[in-house]
Protein backbone atom coordinates (compact mmCIF):
# COMPACT_ATOMS: atom_id res chain seq x y z
CA UNK A 1 0.00 0.00 0.00
CA UNK A 2 1.17 3.59 -0.96
CA UNK A 3 0.58 5.89 2.06
CA UNK A 4 1.66 8.77 -0.03
CA UNK A 5 -1.80 8.01 -1.87
CA UNK A 6 -3.19 7.11 1.23
CA UNK A 7 -2.38 10.37 2.71
CA UNK A 8 -3.51 12.37 0.12
CA UNK A 9 -7.01 11.16 -0.03
CA UNK A 10 -7.42 12.25 3.44
CA UNK A 11 -5.79 15.41 2.84
CA UNK A 12 -8.02 15.95 0.35
CA UNK A 13 -11.24 14.70 2.16
CA UNK A 14 -10.21 16.93 5.05
CA UNK A 15 -9.67 19.88 3.06
CA UNK A 16 -13.28 19.24 1.01
CA UNK A 17 -14.86 19.35 4.99
CA UNK A 18 -12.94 22.31 6.40
CA UNK A 19 -14.50 24.25 2.79
CA UNK A 20 -18.27 22.83 3.53
CA UNK A 21 -18.94 25.21 6.16
CA UNK A 22 -22.74 23.91 5.77
CA UNK A 23 -21.45 20.39 6.88
CA UNK A 24 -19.15 20.82 9.43
CA UNK A 25 -20.77 23.63 11.63
CA UNK A 26 -23.74 22.15 12.61
CA UNK A 27 -20.78 18.97 13.87
CA UNK A 28 -19.41 21.67 15.91
CA UNK A 29 -22.35 22.49 17.15
CA UNK A 30 -23.26 19.36 17.64
CA UNK A 31 -19.76 18.52 19.85
CA UNK A 32 -19.68 22.08 21.80
CA UNK A 33 -23.43 21.40 23.40
CA UNK A 34 -22.86 18.13 24.51
CA UNK A 35 -18.99 18.83 25.74
CA UNK A 36 -19.53 22.49 26.52
CA UNK A 37 -22.77 23.50 27.23
CA UNK A 38 -25.15 21.16 28.46
CA UNK A 39 -22.10 20.07 31.60
CA UNK A 40 -21.13 23.59 31.76
CA UNK A 41 -24.80 24.56 32.59
CA UNK A 42 -25.21 21.15 34.72
CA UNK A 43 -22.24 21.59 37.01
CA UNK A 44 -22.83 24.58 38.00
CA UNK A 45 -26.62 24.20 38.97
CA UNK A 46 -25.70 21.38 40.71
CA UNK A 47 -22.85 22.70 42.30
CA UNK A 48 -24.40 26.01 43.32
CA UNK A 49 -27.88 24.58 44.23
CA UNK A 50 -28.79 24.27 47.67
CA UNK A 51 -30.34 21.10 48.82
CA UNK A 52 -33.52 20.58 46.84
CA UNK A 53 -35.50 17.78 46.14
CA UNK A 54 -34.15 17.28 42.64
CA UNK A 55 -30.94 16.79 44.15
CA UNK A 56 -32.38 14.48 46.77
CA UNK A 57 -33.39 12.42 44.11
CA UNK A 58 -30.03 12.38 41.84
CA UNK A 59 -28.62 11.56 45.04
CA UNK A 60 -30.76 8.51 45.34
CA UNK A 61 -30.07 7.38 42.28
CA UNK A 62 -25.96 7.91 43.11
CA UNK A 63 -26.88 5.69 46.26
CA UNK A 64 -27.84 2.57 43.78
CA UNK A 65 -24.15 2.84 42.55
CA UNK A 66 -21.40 0.05 43.57
CA UNK A 67 -20.05 0.66 46.85
CA UNK A 68 -16.50 1.45 45.02
CA UNK A 69 -18.29 3.80 43.04
CA UNK A 70 -19.76 5.69 45.89
CA UNK A 71 -16.50 5.81 47.85
CA UNK A 72 -14.75 7.42 45.36
CA UNK A 73 -17.27 10.10 45.00
CA UNK A 74 -15.82 13.23 46.13
CA UNK A 75 -17.31 16.38 47.96
CA UNK A 76 -18.52 17.24 51.21
CA UNK A 77 -21.78 19.00 50.23
CA UNK A 78 -24.71 16.59 48.26
CA UNK A 79 -24.69 19.13 45.32
CA UNK A 80 -21.14 18.68 45.01
CA UNK A 81 -21.38 15.20 45.10
CA UNK A 82 -24.02 15.19 43.01
CA UNK A 83 -21.73 17.42 40.40
CA UNK A 84 -18.86 14.92 40.94
CA UNK A 85 -20.53 11.81 40.15
CA UNK A 86 -22.12 13.61 36.74
CA UNK A 87 -18.90 14.86 35.64
CA UNK A 88 -17.07 11.91 36.68
CA UNK A 89 -19.64 8.76 35.66
CA UNK A 90 -22.32 10.16 34.48
CA UNK A 91 -21.33 11.67 31.37
CA UNK A 92 -19.13 9.73 30.09
CA UNK A 93 -21.05 7.90 27.10
CA UNK A 94 -20.77 11.83 25.93
CA UNK A 95 -17.29 11.04 25.33
CA UNK A 96 -17.91 7.97 22.86
CA UNK A 97 -21.40 9.17 20.98
CA UNK A 98 -20.26 12.66 19.94
CA UNK A 99 -17.11 11.24 17.84
CA UNK A 100 -19.62 8.18 16.46
CA UNK A 101 -21.75 10.32 15.24
CA UNK A 102 -19.83 12.73 13.50
CA UNK A 103 -17.65 10.41 12.05
CA UNK A 104 -20.31 8.37 11.17
CA UNK A 105 -22.12 11.45 9.30
CA UNK A 106 -18.72 11.97 7.07
CA UNK A 107 -18.02 8.74 6.57
CA UNK A 108 -21.35 8.12 5.18
CA UNK A 109 -21.31 10.76 2.41
CA UNK A 110 -17.71 9.40 1.95
CA UNK A 111 -17.92 6.71 -0.52
CA UNK A 112 -21.42 7.39 -2.18
CA UNK A 113 -20.79 10.97 -2.61
CA UNK A 114 -17.77 10.35 -5.33
CA UNK A 115 -19.91 8.29 -7.64
CA UNK A 116 -23.43 11.06 -7.58
CA UNK A 117 -21.03 14.15 -7.74
CA UNK A 118 -18.85 11.47 -11.08
CA UNK A 119 -15.29 12.10 -9.16
CA UNK A 120 -15.35 8.18 -8.18
CA UNK A 121 -14.69 8.23 -12.48
CA UNK A 122 -11.52 9.66 -11.82
CA UNK A 123 -11.00 7.53 -8.52
CA UNK A 124 -11.67 4.64 -10.56
CA UNK A 125 -9.55 5.50 -13.51
CA UNK A 126 -6.67 6.18 -11.03
CA UNK A 127 -3.73 4.08 -9.90
CA UNK A 128 -5.03 3.92 -6.80
CA UNK A 129 -5.85 0.92 -5.11
CA UNK A 130 -9.20 -0.32 -3.42
CA UNK A 131 -7.40 -0.54 -0.09
CA UNK A 132 -5.66 2.91 -0.52
CA UNK A 133 -9.15 4.27 -0.98
CA UNK A 134 -10.43 2.87 1.27
CA UNK A 135 -7.95 3.41 3.65
CA UNK A 136 -7.86 6.95 3.08
CA UNK A 137 -11.39 7.18 3.18
CA UNK A 138 -11.71 5.52 6.91
CA UNK A 139 -9.01 7.87 8.19
CA UNK A 140 -10.39 11.24 6.39
CA UNK A 141 -13.96 10.26 8.44
CA UNK A 142 -12.09 9.38 11.16
CA UNK A 143 -10.20 12.25 12.22
CA UNK A 144 -13.14 14.41 12.56
CA UNK A 145 -14.91 12.95 14.86
CA UNK A 146 -11.79 12.09 17.09
CA UNK A 147 -10.35 15.76 16.86
CA UNK A 148 -13.78 16.65 18.22
CA UNK A 149 -13.51 14.67 20.84
CA UNK A 150 -10.60 15.54 21.91
CA UNK A 151 -10.85 19.32 21.63
CA UNK A 152 -14.24 17.93 23.29
CA UNK A 153 -12.43 16.25 25.97
CA UNK A 154 -10.01 19.12 26.85
CA UNK A 155 -12.44 21.83 26.72
CA UNK A 156 -15.01 19.11 29.46
CA UNK A 157 -11.58 18.75 31.08
CA UNK A 158 -11.24 22.79 31.95
CA UNK A 159 -15.30 23.26 32.85
CA UNK A 160 -15.03 19.87 35.08
CA UNK A 161 -11.78 20.94 37.16
CA UNK A 162 -13.26 25.25 37.25
CA UNK A 163 -16.39 23.92 37.74
CA UNK A 164 -16.00 21.63 40.59
CA UNK A 165 -12.76 21.59 41.06
CA UNK A 166 -12.72 24.03 43.87
CA UNK A 167 -15.06 22.52 45.67
CA UNK A 168 -13.32 19.16 46.30
CA UNK A 169 -9.59 20.63 46.85
CA UNK A 170 -8.15 21.49 43.42
CA UNK A 171 -7.83 19.99 40.09
CA UNK A 172 -9.04 16.24 39.59
CA UNK A 173 -10.30 15.45 36.24
CA UNK A 174 -9.70 13.71 33.88
CA UNK A 175 -9.18 10.01 35.82
CA UNK A 176 -7.41 7.08 34.73
CA UNK A 177 -10.68 5.82 33.37
CA UNK A 178 -11.56 8.76 31.34
CA UNK A 179 -7.83 8.71 29.74
CA UNK A 180 -8.55 5.08 28.76
CA UNK A 181 -11.92 5.61 27.78
CA UNK A 182 -10.99 8.79 25.14
CA UNK A 183 -7.18 6.78 24.24
CA UNK A 184 -7.98 3.56 24.21
CA UNK A 185 -11.84 2.48 23.78
CA UNK A 186 -13.07 5.88 22.03
CA UNK A 187 -10.61 5.26 18.44
CA UNK A 188 -11.85 1.56 18.20
CA UNK A 189 -15.55 2.29 18.64
CA UNK A 190 -15.15 5.01 15.92
CA UNK A 191 -13.33 2.30 13.79
CA UNK A 192 -16.23 0.00 14.43
CA UNK A 193 -18.88 2.30 13.59
CA UNK A 194 -16.62 3.16 10.36
CA UNK A 195 -16.78 -0.33 9.15
CA UNK A 196 -20.28 -0.23 8.60
CA UNK A 197 -20.74 3.00 7.43
CA UNK A 198 -18.58 2.72 4.95
CA UNK A 199 -19.60 -0.28 4.03
CA UNK A 200 -23.09 1.19 3.93
CA UNK A 201 -21.43 4.22 1.68
CA UNK A 202 -20.11 1.90 -0.50
CA UNK A 203 -23.43 0.04 -1.50
CA UNK A 204 -26.07 2.39 -1.44
CA UNK A 205 -27.37 4.61 -4.07
CA UNK A 206 -27.17 7.38 -2.94
CA UNK A 207 -26.00 10.40 -0.12
CA UNK A 208 -29.28 10.11 1.62
CA UNK A 209 -29.84 6.44 1.27
CA UNK A 210 -26.42 6.38 2.90
CA UNK A 211 -27.01 8.63 6.02
CA UNK A 212 -30.51 6.69 6.62
CA UNK A 213 -28.92 3.72 6.83
CA UNK A 214 -25.76 4.39 8.50
CA UNK A 215 -27.84 5.92 11.01
CA UNK A 216 -29.89 2.54 11.48
CA UNK A 217 -26.98 0.72 11.19
CA UNK A 218 -24.68 2.53 13.71
CA UNK A 219 -27.51 2.93 16.61
CA UNK A 220 -26.88 -0.92 18.10
CA UNK A 221 -22.73 0.53 18.53
CA UNK A 222 -24.01 3.32 19.81
CA UNK A 223 -26.12 1.77 22.18
CA UNK A 224 -23.00 -0.56 22.56
CA UNK A 225 -20.68 2.05 23.47
CA UNK A 226 -23.00 3.66 25.23
CA UNK A 227 -23.29 0.61 28.00
CA UNK A 228 -19.39 0.08 27.77
CA UNK A 229 -18.50 3.48 28.22
CA UNK A 230 -20.45 3.91 31.68
CA UNK A 231 -19.20 1.19 32.80
CA UNK A 232 -15.55 1.84 32.33
CA UNK A 233 -15.69 4.46 34.40
CA UNK A 234 -16.67 2.57 36.96
CA UNK A 235 -14.39 -0.15 36.54
CA UNK A 236 -10.73 -0.79 37.19
CA UNK A 237 -8.31 -0.12 34.55
CA UNK A 238 -7.60 -3.11 33.46
CA UNK A 239 -10.58 -4.44 32.63
CA UNK A 240 -11.50 -1.13 30.83
CA UNK A 241 -7.88 -1.88 28.79
CA UNK A 242 -8.99 -5.49 28.18
CA UNK A 243 -12.48 -4.03 26.77
CA UNK A 244 -10.23 -1.58 24.87
CA UNK A 245 -8.42 -4.66 23.53
CA UNK A 246 -11.80 -6.49 21.95
CA UNK A 247 -12.91 -3.33 20.87
CA UNK A 248 -9.58 -2.92 18.78
CA UNK A 249 -9.84 -6.69 17.37
CA UNK A 250 -13.84 -6.64 16.39
CA UNK A 251 -12.33 -3.31 14.38
CA UNK A 252 -10.11 -5.01 13.01
CA UNK A 253 -11.89 -7.68 12.02
CA UNK A 254 -14.75 -5.19 10.51
CA UNK A 255 -12.43 -3.02 8.89
CA UNK A 256 -10.44 -6.19 6.98
CA UNK A 257 -14.12 -7.56 5.88
CA UNK A 258 -14.83 -3.87 4.90
CA UNK A 259 -12.43 -2.91 2.80
CA UNK A 260 -14.19 -5.74 0.20
CA UNK A 261 -16.91 -2.94 -0.27
CA UNK A 262 -14.53 -0.95 -2.12
CA UNK A 263 -15.06 -1.68 -5.85
CA UNK A 264 -13.95 0.33 -8.91
CA UNK A 265 -17.69 -0.83 -10.55
CA UNK A 266 -19.41 0.85 -7.35
CA UNK A 267 -17.48 3.73 -7.91
CA UNK A 268 -18.76 4.17 -11.33
CA UNK A 269 -21.78 3.50 -10.24
CA UNK A 270 -22.61 0.54 -12.64
CA UNK A 271 -22.10 -2.24 -9.75
CA UNK A 272 -25.46 -4.62 -10.56
CA UNK A 273 -25.67 -5.54 -7.10
CA UNK A 274 -25.28 -1.93 -5.33
CA UNK B 1 9.92 9.46 -30.21
CA UNK B 2 10.10 5.60 -30.99
CA UNK B 3 7.47 3.66 -29.79
CA UNK B 4 6.98 -0.23 -29.90
CA UNK B 5 5.44 -1.99 -32.84
CA UNK B 6 2.11 -3.40 -32.60
CA UNK B 7 -0.81 -2.36 -30.48
CA UNK B 8 -1.02 -0.46 -27.75
CA UNK B 9 -4.46 -1.52 -26.95
CA UNK B 10 -5.88 -4.93 -28.17
CA UNK B 11 -9.09 -6.14 -27.65
CA UNK B 12 -10.02 -9.85 -28.66
CA UNK B 13 -14.12 -11.07 -28.42
CA UNK B 14 -14.55 -8.93 -25.81
CA UNK B 15 -18.11 -9.50 -24.37
CA UNK B 16 -19.51 -7.00 -20.88
CA UNK B 17 -23.11 -6.76 -19.62
CA UNK B 18 -24.93 -5.43 -16.65
CA UNK B 19 -27.66 -7.49 -15.67
CA UNK B 20 -29.81 -8.09 -18.78
CA UNK B 21 -28.12 -5.31 -20.70
CA UNK B 22 -25.10 -6.42 -23.54
CA UNK B 23 -22.87 -3.44 -23.18
CA UNK B 24 -20.00 -5.40 -25.56
CA UNK B 25 -20.42 -8.27 -28.04
CA UNK B 26 -17.47 -9.93 -29.18
CA UNK B 27 -15.65 -6.52 -29.60
CA UNK B 28 -12.40 -6.50 -31.76
CA UNK B 29 -10.36 -4.20 -32.46
CA UNK B 30 -6.57 -3.00 -31.85
CA UNK B 31 -5.20 0.48 -31.43
CA UNK B 32 -1.75 0.74 -33.19
CA UNK B 33 1.17 2.37 -30.73
CA UNK B 34 1.65 6.16 -31.33
CA UNK B 35 -1.74 6.55 -33.46
CA UNK B 36 -5.09 8.27 -33.18
CA UNK B 37 -8.06 5.45 -32.70
CA UNK B 38 -11.39 6.54 -32.86
CA UNK B 39 -14.55 5.03 -31.77
CA UNK B 40 -17.34 6.25 -33.56
CA UNK B 41 -20.69 5.33 -32.54
CA UNK B 42 -24.49 6.71 -31.14
CA UNK B 43 -24.89 7.15 -27.88
CA UNK B 44 -25.28 3.39 -26.13
CA UNK B 45 -22.74 1.93 -28.55
CA UNK B 46 -20.45 0.82 -25.99
CA UNK B 47 -17.63 3.71 -26.48
CA UNK B 48 -17.37 4.24 -22.47
CA UNK B 49 -17.14 0.49 -21.28
CA UNK B 50 -14.41 0.24 -23.92
CA UNK B 51 -12.66 2.69 -22.32
CA UNK B 52 -13.40 1.41 -18.55
CA UNK B 53 -12.27 -2.17 -19.60
CA UNK B 54 -9.34 -0.50 -20.80
CA UNK B 55 -8.31 0.75 -18.19
CA UNK B 56 -9.29 -2.20 -15.83
CA UNK B 57 -11.67 0.03 -13.91
CA UNK B 58 -13.83 -2.49 -15.24
CA UNK B 59 -13.24 -6.37 -16.52
CA UNK B 60 -14.56 -8.31 -19.10
CA UNK B 61 -17.00 -10.96 -19.24
CA UNK B 62 -15.42 -12.56 -21.63
CA UNK B 63 -12.34 -12.48 -24.50
CA UNK B 64 -8.71 -10.46 -23.38
CA UNK B 65 -7.68 -7.22 -23.18
CA UNK B 66 -3.86 -6.16 -23.53
CA UNK B 67 -3.05 -2.63 -23.03
CA UNK B 68 0.58 -1.78 -23.21
CA UNK B 69 1.48 -5.09 -23.16
CA UNK B 70 -0.96 -5.49 -20.42
CA UNK B 71 -4.01 -7.60 -18.72
CA UNK B 72 -6.16 -4.85 -17.11
CA UNK B 73 -7.52 -7.42 -14.92
CA UNK B 74 -4.58 -8.50 -13.31
CA UNK B 75 -1.80 -5.25 -14.23
CA UNK B 76 -4.56 -2.48 -13.78
CA UNK B 77 -2.80 -0.30 -11.43
CA UNK B 78 0.33 -0.05 -13.83
CA UNK B 79 -1.98 0.63 -16.94
CA UNK B 80 -3.60 3.03 -15.32
CA UNK B 81 -0.35 5.22 -13.96
CA UNK B 82 0.49 4.89 -18.11
CA UNK B 83 -2.62 5.84 -18.86
CA UNK B 84 -4.45 9.61 -18.85
CA UNK B 85 -8.26 9.87 -19.17
CA UNK B 86 -10.74 12.86 -19.67
CA UNK B 87 -14.25 11.23 -18.88
CA UNK B 88 -17.57 12.45 -20.75
CA UNK B 89 -18.50 14.93 -17.64
CA UNK B 90 -15.33 16.07 -16.18
CA UNK B 91 -16.36 15.65 -12.29
CA UNK B 92 -14.18 17.67 -9.57
CA UNK B 93 -14.13 18.88 -5.91
CA UNK B 94 -16.25 21.40 -6.72
CA UNK B 95 -15.15 23.48 -3.14
CA UNK B 96 -12.13 23.00 -3.57
CA UNK B 97 -9.87 25.53 -5.95
CA UNK B 98 -8.66 24.02 -9.63
CA UNK B 99 -4.95 23.91 -8.18
CA UNK B 100 -6.14 21.78 -5.19
CA UNK B 101 -7.90 19.44 -7.92
CA UNK B 102 -4.87 19.42 -9.86
CA UNK B 103 -2.34 18.91 -7.42
CA UNK B 104 -4.86 16.09 -5.99
CA UNK B 105 -4.21 13.66 -9.50
CA UNK B 106 -0.62 15.10 -9.56
CA UNK B 107 0.09 13.70 -5.85
CA UNK B 108 -1.94 10.42 -7.19
CA UNK B 109 0.01 9.66 -10.54
CA UNK B 110 2.90 10.48 -8.77
CA UNK B 111 3.79 14.07 -11.01
CA UNK B 112 5.01 17.29 -9.02
CA UNK B 113 3.32 20.13 -8.64
CA UNK B 114 5.58 21.94 -11.84
CA UNK B 115 3.97 19.12 -14.16
CA UNK B 116 0.58 20.00 -13.14
CA UNK B 117 1.24 23.77 -13.37
CA UNK B 118 2.83 23.32 -16.89
CA UNK B 119 -0.34 21.37 -17.59
CA UNK B 120 -2.31 23.90 -16.45
CA UNK B 121 -0.64 26.83 -18.64
CA UNK B 122 -0.88 24.19 -21.49
CA UNK B 123 -4.43 24.51 -21.53
CA UNK B 124 -5.16 27.99 -20.75
CA UNK B 125 -6.66 27.71 -17.07
CA UNK B 126 -3.45 28.38 -15.11
CA UNK B 127 -5.15 32.29 -14.58
CA UNK B 128 -8.62 30.68 -12.84
CA UNK B 129 -6.49 27.81 -10.62
CA UNK B 130 -6.74 29.84 -7.41
CA UNK B 131 -10.87 29.75 -7.87
CA UNK B 132 -13.18 27.23 -6.90
CA UNK B 133 -14.01 24.53 -9.56
CA UNK B 134 -17.52 25.21 -8.79
CA UNK B 135 -17.43 28.16 -10.24
CA UNK B 136 -15.93 27.25 -13.52
CA UNK B 137 -17.68 26.97 -16.70
CA UNK B 138 -18.24 24.10 -19.06
CA UNK B 139 -15.30 24.90 -20.81
CA UNK B 140 -12.97 25.53 -17.83
CA UNK B 141 -13.78 22.40 -16.28
CA UNK B 142 -12.71 20.80 -19.71
CA UNK B 143 -10.04 22.29 -19.66
CA UNK B 144 -8.82 21.65 -16.23
CA UNK B 145 -9.88 17.58 -17.22
CA UNK B 146 -7.94 18.16 -20.18
CA UNK B 147 -4.56 19.37 -17.95
CA UNK B 148 -5.10 16.68 -15.30
CA UNK B 149 -5.36 14.34 -18.15
CA UNK B 150 -1.41 14.75 -19.09
CA UNK B 151 -0.25 15.50 -16.07
CA UNK B 152 1.76 12.50 -15.76
CA UNK B 153 2.64 12.82 -19.52
CA UNK B 154 0.36 9.37 -20.01
CA UNK B 155 1.23 6.75 -22.88
CA UNK B 156 -2.31 6.40 -23.42
CA UNK B 157 -4.91 8.97 -23.40
CA UNK B 158 -8.69 8.10 -23.88
CA UNK B 159 -10.86 10.93 -24.46
CA UNK B 160 -14.63 9.80 -23.88
CA UNK B 161 -16.69 12.52 -25.84
CA UNK B 162 -14.16 15.24 -24.71
CA UNK B 163 -16.21 17.88 -26.29
CA UNK B 164 -19.29 17.87 -25.39
CA UNK B 165 -20.82 20.97 -24.37
CA UNK B 166 -17.83 22.95 -25.40
CA UNK B 167 -17.44 25.95 -26.92
CA UNK B 168 -15.70 25.62 -30.47
CA UNK B 169 -12.97 27.07 -29.04
CA UNK B 170 -12.21 24.62 -26.29
CA UNK B 171 -13.20 22.03 -29.35
CA UNK B 172 -10.02 22.75 -30.95
CA UNK B 173 -8.18 22.67 -27.74
CA UNK B 174 -8.93 18.96 -27.32
CA UNK B 175 -8.19 18.31 -30.82
CA UNK B 176 -5.01 19.99 -30.74
CA UNK B 177 -4.29 18.18 -27.96
CA UNK B 178 -4.81 14.70 -29.92
CA UNK B 179 -2.83 15.80 -32.60
CA UNK B 180 0.05 17.41 -30.81
CA UNK B 181 0.02 13.62 -28.23
CA UNK B 182 -0.11 12.13 -31.29
CA UNK B 183 2.60 13.61 -32.97
CA UNK B 184 4.82 12.75 -29.74
CA UNK B 185 4.17 9.08 -30.73
CA UNK B 186 1.58 8.62 -28.15
CA UNK B 187 -1.58 6.56 -28.40
CA UNK B 188 -4.94 8.32 -28.32
CA UNK B 189 -8.16 6.74 -28.45
CA UNK B 190 -11.30 9.31 -28.95
CA UNK B 191 -14.31 8.08 -28.09
CA UNK B 192 -17.29 10.37 -29.99
CA UNK B 193 -20.33 10.33 -31.87
CA UNK B 194 -19.58 13.64 -33.83
CA UNK B 195 -18.53 13.10 -37.39
CA UNK B 196 -16.99 15.72 -37.92
CA UNK B 197 -14.78 15.81 -34.81
CA UNK B 198 -13.08 12.64 -35.97
CA UNK B 199 -12.65 14.01 -39.58
CA UNK B 200 -9.25 14.14 -40.41
CA UNK B 201 -7.82 12.96 -37.36
CA UNK B 202 -8.05 9.73 -37.43
CA UNK B 203 -5.81 7.33 -38.36
CA UNK B 204 -8.35 4.20 -37.79
CA UNK B 205 -12.28 4.51 -37.32
CA UNK B 206 -14.16 1.48 -35.12
CA UNK B 207 -17.83 1.94 -35.91
CA UNK B 208 -19.25 1.21 -33.13
CA UNK B 209 -23.24 -0.03 -33.12
CA UNK B 210 -25.22 -2.35 -30.22
CA UNK B 211 -21.27 -2.99 -28.05
CA UNK B 212 -20.07 -4.16 -31.59
CA UNK B 213 -17.24 -3.06 -34.13
CA UNK B 214 -18.95 -2.74 -37.15
CA UNK B 215 -16.31 -1.71 -39.52
CA UNK B 216 -12.59 -1.09 -37.90
CA UNK B 217 -9.83 0.46 -40.63
CA UNK B 218 -7.90 3.87 -41.58
CA UNK B 219 -10.82 6.03 -43.17
CA UNK B 220 -9.73 5.71 -46.18
CA UNK B 221 -9.73 2.25 -46.97
CA UNK B 222 -12.99 2.29 -45.12
CA UNK B 223 -14.21 4.52 -47.82
CA UNK B 224 -13.19 2.42 -50.82
CA UNK B 225 -15.06 -0.70 -48.92
CA UNK B 226 -17.88 0.90 -48.32
CA UNK B 227 -17.80 3.64 -50.78
CA UNK B 228 -16.02 2.37 -54.18
CA UNK B 229 -18.05 4.21 -56.40
CA UNK B 230 -16.97 7.19 -56.86
CA UNK B 231 -19.20 10.02 -56.28
CA UNK B 232 -19.43 13.60 -58.01
CA UNK B 233 -21.78 16.85 -56.96
CA UNK B 234 -23.07 18.27 -60.17
CA UNK B 235 -25.01 22.08 -60.06
CA UNK B 236 -26.28 24.55 -62.62
CA UNK B 237 -27.90 27.75 -63.13
CA UNK B 238 -31.02 25.50 -64.54
CA UNK B 239 -31.01 22.71 -62.31
CA UNK B 240 -34.25 21.30 -63.97
CA UNK B 241 -31.48 20.39 -67.02
CA UNK B 242 -29.35 17.75 -64.23
CA UNK B 243 -32.87 15.20 -64.53
CA UNK B 244 -30.65 14.35 -68.09
CA UNK B 245 -28.32 12.49 -65.83
CA UNK B 246 -30.88 9.76 -64.21
CA UNK B 247 -30.71 8.63 -67.77
CA UNK B 248 -27.13 8.96 -68.23
CA UNK B 249 -24.74 5.36 -68.77
CA UNK B 250 -22.91 4.93 -65.97
CA UNK B 251 -24.76 6.69 -63.05
CA UNK B 252 -25.77 4.59 -60.72
CA UNK B 253 -27.23 7.05 -58.55
CA UNK B 254 -28.76 10.27 -57.89
CA UNK B 255 -30.00 11.99 -54.74
CA UNK B 256 -30.95 15.75 -54.72
CA UNK B 257 -30.39 17.88 -52.12
CA UNK B 258 -29.77 21.54 -53.26
CA UNK B 259 -27.14 20.06 -55.95
CA UNK B 260 -27.08 16.65 -57.34
CA UNK B 261 -25.17 13.95 -55.98
CA UNK B 262 -24.34 11.65 -58.89
CA UNK B 263 -22.61 7.91 -57.86
CA UNK B 264 -20.88 6.55 -60.90
CA UNK B 265 -19.87 3.39 -61.93
CA UNK B 266 -16.41 4.43 -62.87
CA UNK B 267 -14.91 8.24 -62.54
CA UNK B 268 -13.75 8.33 -65.95
CA UNK B 269 -17.17 8.60 -66.76
CA UNK B 270 -17.14 12.12 -66.09
CA UNK B 271 -16.28 14.01 -69.03
CA UNK B 272 -18.71 12.44 -71.52
CA UNK B 273 -21.46 13.25 -68.62
CA UNK B 274 -20.08 17.06 -68.66
CA UNK B 275 -20.13 17.09 -72.56
CA UNK B 276 -23.86 15.81 -72.72
CA UNK B 277 -25.15 18.31 -70.09
CA UNK B 278 -23.42 21.37 -71.81
CA UNK B 279 -24.83 19.91 -75.25
CA UNK B 280 -28.52 19.69 -73.34
CA UNK B 281 -28.16 23.28 -72.86
CA UNK B 282 -27.29 23.11 -69.17
CA UNK B 283 -24.87 25.70 -67.76
CA UNK B 284 -22.97 24.04 -64.78
CA UNK B 285 -21.70 25.94 -61.82
CA UNK B 286 -19.81 23.19 -60.01
CA UNK B 287 -18.86 19.50 -61.17
CA UNK B 288 -16.99 18.42 -57.85
CA UNK B 289 -15.75 14.82 -57.52
CA UNK B 290 -16.54 14.02 -53.25
CA UNK B 291 -14.01 12.86 -51.32
CA UNK B 292 -16.22 10.60 -49.16
CA UNK B 293 -16.81 12.31 -45.46
CA UNK B 294 -16.82 10.46 -42.32
CA UNK B 295 -20.52 11.34 -42.32
CA UNK B 296 -20.94 9.81 -45.52
CA UNK B 297 -18.76 6.89 -44.45
CA UNK B 298 -20.68 5.92 -41.52
CA UNK B 299 -24.06 6.29 -42.79
CA UNK B 300 -22.95 4.18 -45.73
CA UNK B 301 -21.27 1.49 -43.28
CA UNK B 302 -24.68 1.80 -41.28
CA UNK B 303 -26.92 1.32 -44.72
CA UNK B 304 -24.86 -1.75 -45.47
CA UNK B 305 -25.33 -3.10 -42.34
CA UNK B 306 -28.85 -2.74 -42.27
CA UNK B 307 -28.70 -4.50 -45.98
CA UNK B 308 -26.68 -7.08 -44.27
CA UNK B 309 -29.11 -8.11 -42.13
Amino acid sequence: MNWHHVLTIVGTNLKRLYKSRDYWIPLTILASLFFVFIPLILLVLLSNSPTTPVLTQIGEVIGTLPDQVQNNIRGDSPGTRTAYAFAVYLLAPVAIIVPLTISSAVGANTIVGERERGTGEFLAHSPLTEQEIYIGKLIGSLIPGYLATIVGFALYSLIVNLVVGPQIGGWFFPTTGWWILIFWVVPPFIAMALSVVLRMSARVRSAAAAQQASTLVTLPIILLSYAVSTGLVYSQAASAFVVGLVAWILAYVGLRSGMKAVKRERLLGVASEA
Amino acid sequence: MTHPVGAAIQFSRVSKSFGPVDALRQLDFEAPYGSITVLLGPNGAGKTTTVRLTTGALNADAGSISVLDLDPATGGTEIRSRCGIVPPKPAFYDELSGWDNLQFAARIFDASDAAAREAAERFDIAHALDQEVGGYSTGMRTRLALARSVIHDPEVLLLDEPTAGLDPESSRAVLELIRELAGKGRSVVLCTHLLHEAEGIADQVVLMDSGEARAVGPPLELAGRYMADPIVVFDAEDRAVLHQLETSSGVLRLSWNGSVQATLDDLDRLPDLVTDLVNAGARLTRVEPLRPSLEDLYFEMQRAHREAQ
